[in-house]
């Protein structure tokens, strides 16, 4: 794999191919889970965890899987970390999972996955997947708690609320709160928020690239427009 | 003697946005005079509040979006969107939700769809609609009407209420505020009293709630108006009230003691400001007359559906905004035969 550009697997799963924001994959957890930061926060871990463990396998099995069967043979290694992940989150972090609950298992038929999966994992080395996994997991993850501290921020004027329920004690010091007084709207909370933020964080994503584009001299190639939904 | 030729065509006055919004503008009136009748000066308050906040968003995103601001802000569009939530909203409304509801509504529900003429909804419900889930509890503090009230709120102490948060000294929100005739009905209802056991109660009039039920005559008088002025055709507040008043029939007729009598749909809530002047926005209704049919009764009947059935007392904007997402479906579904070819008219490209 000598000439592997890490670099721009890194840039293209952090921010040009953002699956959340760019792609529009995995949107059923956004959505739905995204009620929080610290929601977000622990679904974009879980889902990074399973991508990185998925990637690696799938791309070291790349050689043994035919064709004919590849997709059910990645749905059952998918299902078999996510199994791992959501036991070990009922294990540790029981109050979360208590939160995220059914989302957990629902990773499995998260497309940013299965997508990664087939679009990378099963045409790469082991490398590449991994570090493939982590960009593109941290770029979810990232998007998944912009939209839960935004969604947090307008509905009930905090922000990393019960974050020490992900990442023990120490972490009460980044619990912020606007104070009393402050009345959060509540839509933002309610699902009709989950679109109206996606849509705003996306309209920001791409007035940030344009802004770049405008500075760039040379002519580079146009921004990336978003995809259709898969 | 001079004869000017006139050439096609021959409309008897100019169609243009402003003519029309200030038609509407002006029907509104007798119902904005019938609520400051019945509900004080927080009504005037509130409008004019709107209505200041709803031109300085519209011209602040206009000049976002680099285009002049004088011709949008002066075809009163604007305005009406900031009216028809003035109206909506109770008279008591704290200033910093007019504000949240109508920059909502004019930059979001409207501006980020393409502005005027392209906003897929209703923008004064979609602003509405916002603060009553986000908000249920100053949404649903209505005043008492004036006729039942003890302490009817002077200029100074509604100007109090909606810039300060303040009630009146000496008296407690519960003195001064009540829910709807809707709101009533419905918990009522929920806890197994009969129709005639809950309008023994003074609250009560001939058909609605006392003072309220006469609000909505004022509208009508409006909807006369713009029904004459042919700004709006009879289609869909005849749809939209028909529809209504049939659902409300048949359960009535099934069971008189928990379905309240079908003039009772009429008289209470939204019902007739939605079927002359919301339902019937050119922009996010139906076009063909066969369609407004069709979208009107489906807003009567979901206004039926949700008053009974479901979580929030009124439904005229929820019933609206649902069939705005719907109106360009029923479109399609309802052209005209156009004239030379067979059948209905199909999309051809």
């Amino acid at each position: 794999m000598a000439g592997t550009d890490y670099g721009k697997i890194v840039r293209d799963g952090l921010w040009n191919n953002n699956q959340a924001l760019v792609a529009l994959l995995g949107l059923c957890p956004l959505l739905a889970t995204t009620t929080s930061a610290t929601n977000g926060l622990g679904m974009g871990i879980a889902t990074t965890a399973v991508l990185l463990l998925s990637n690696v396998t799938i791309s070291l099995i790349r050689r043994a899987v035919r064709p004919e069967v590849r997709i059910p043979v990645y749905v059952v290694v998918i299902a078999s970390f996510v199994t791992v992940v959501e036991l070990l989150m009922h294990a540790y972090f029981f109050d979360l999972h208590k939160v995220l609950g059914i989302f957990i298992a629902l990773i499995v038929v998260n497309c940013t996955i299965l997508g990664r999966a087939e679009a990378f994992a099963s045409k790469n080395g082991v490398l590449p997947s991994a570090v493939d996994a982590l960009g593109i997991g941290l770029g979810s993850t990232a998007a998944l708690v912009t939209l839960g501290g935004l969604r947090e921020l307008v509905g009930q004027g905090t922000l990393f609320a019960q974050a020490h329920l992900l990442l023990g004690d120490w972490a009460r010091v980044l619990e912020l709160g606007v104070g009393e007084g402050f009345h959060g709207a509540l839509v933002a909370i309610l699902p009709p928020g989950a679109f109206i933020g996606l849509g705003f964080l996306i309209a920001l994503k791409n007035v940030i690239d344009r802004r770049a584009t405008r500075k760039t001299v040379v002519i580079a190639a146009p921004p990336a427009q978003p995809a259709k939904a898969g | 003697m001079a004869f000017p030729t006139l050439s096609s065509p021959h409309t008897a006055r100019p169609n243009e946005t402003r003519r029309v919004m200030a038609e509407v503008l002006l029907a509104l009136l007798p119902g904005i005079a019938a609520l400051v009748w019945y509900f004080g000066w927080g009504v005037v308050i509130n409008i004019a509040l709107a209505s200041a906040v709803a031109v300085a968003a519209e011209a602040a995103v206009l000049a976002l979006r680099g285009r002049p601001a004088l011709p949008a802000v002066s075809d009163l569009s604007t305005l009406v969107t900031a009216w028809l939530f003035a109206v909506s909203v109770p008279p008591t409304l704290p200033w910093w939700l007019t504000l949240v509801g109508i920059v909502f509504a004019v930059v979001v529900v409207k501006h980020l769809y393409g502005g005027m003429g392209q906003n897929p909804f209703n923008p004064a419900m979609a602003g509405y609609v916002l603060l009553l889930v986000s908000y249920p509890v100053q949404m649903t503090a209505w005043l008492p009407p004036s006729v039942l009230t003890e302490h009817p709120l002077t200029f100074s102490q509604s100007l109090a209420v909606i810039f300060q948060g303040a009630p009146p000294a000496g008296l407690a929100w519960d003195a001064i505020t009540q829910a709807t005739p809707l709101d009533v009905m419905r918990q009522k209802l929920g806890l197994s009293y009969t129709i005639a056991e809950i309008r023994q109660s003074p609250l009560w009039g001939d058909f609605g709630g006392r003072g309220w039920e006469w609000v909505g005559n004022w509208f009508l008088l409006g909807g006369v108006y713009l029904l004459w002025r042919r700004v709006i055709t009879w289609h869909i507040p005849a749809a939209m009230l028909g529809a209504l008043l049939f659902a409300a029939g048949v359960f009535w007729l099934v069971d008189p003691n928990t379905h309240p009598f079908p003039a009772f749909h009429l008289f209470t809530g939204g019902t007739i400001l939605g079927a002359f002047f919301i339902a019937t926005d050119p922009v996010t209704a139906c076009t063909t007359p066969r369609g407004q049919l069709v979208y009107g009764a489906a807003i009567g009947l979901l206004v039926y559906a949700i008053r009974s059935w479901g979580g929030y007392p009124d439904a005229v904007a929820f019933s609206v905004l649902l069939l705005n997402l719907a109106a360009p479906t029923i479109d399609n579904y309802t052209r005209p035969r156009v004239f030379g070819h067979a059948g209905g008219g199909q999309r051809e490209d």
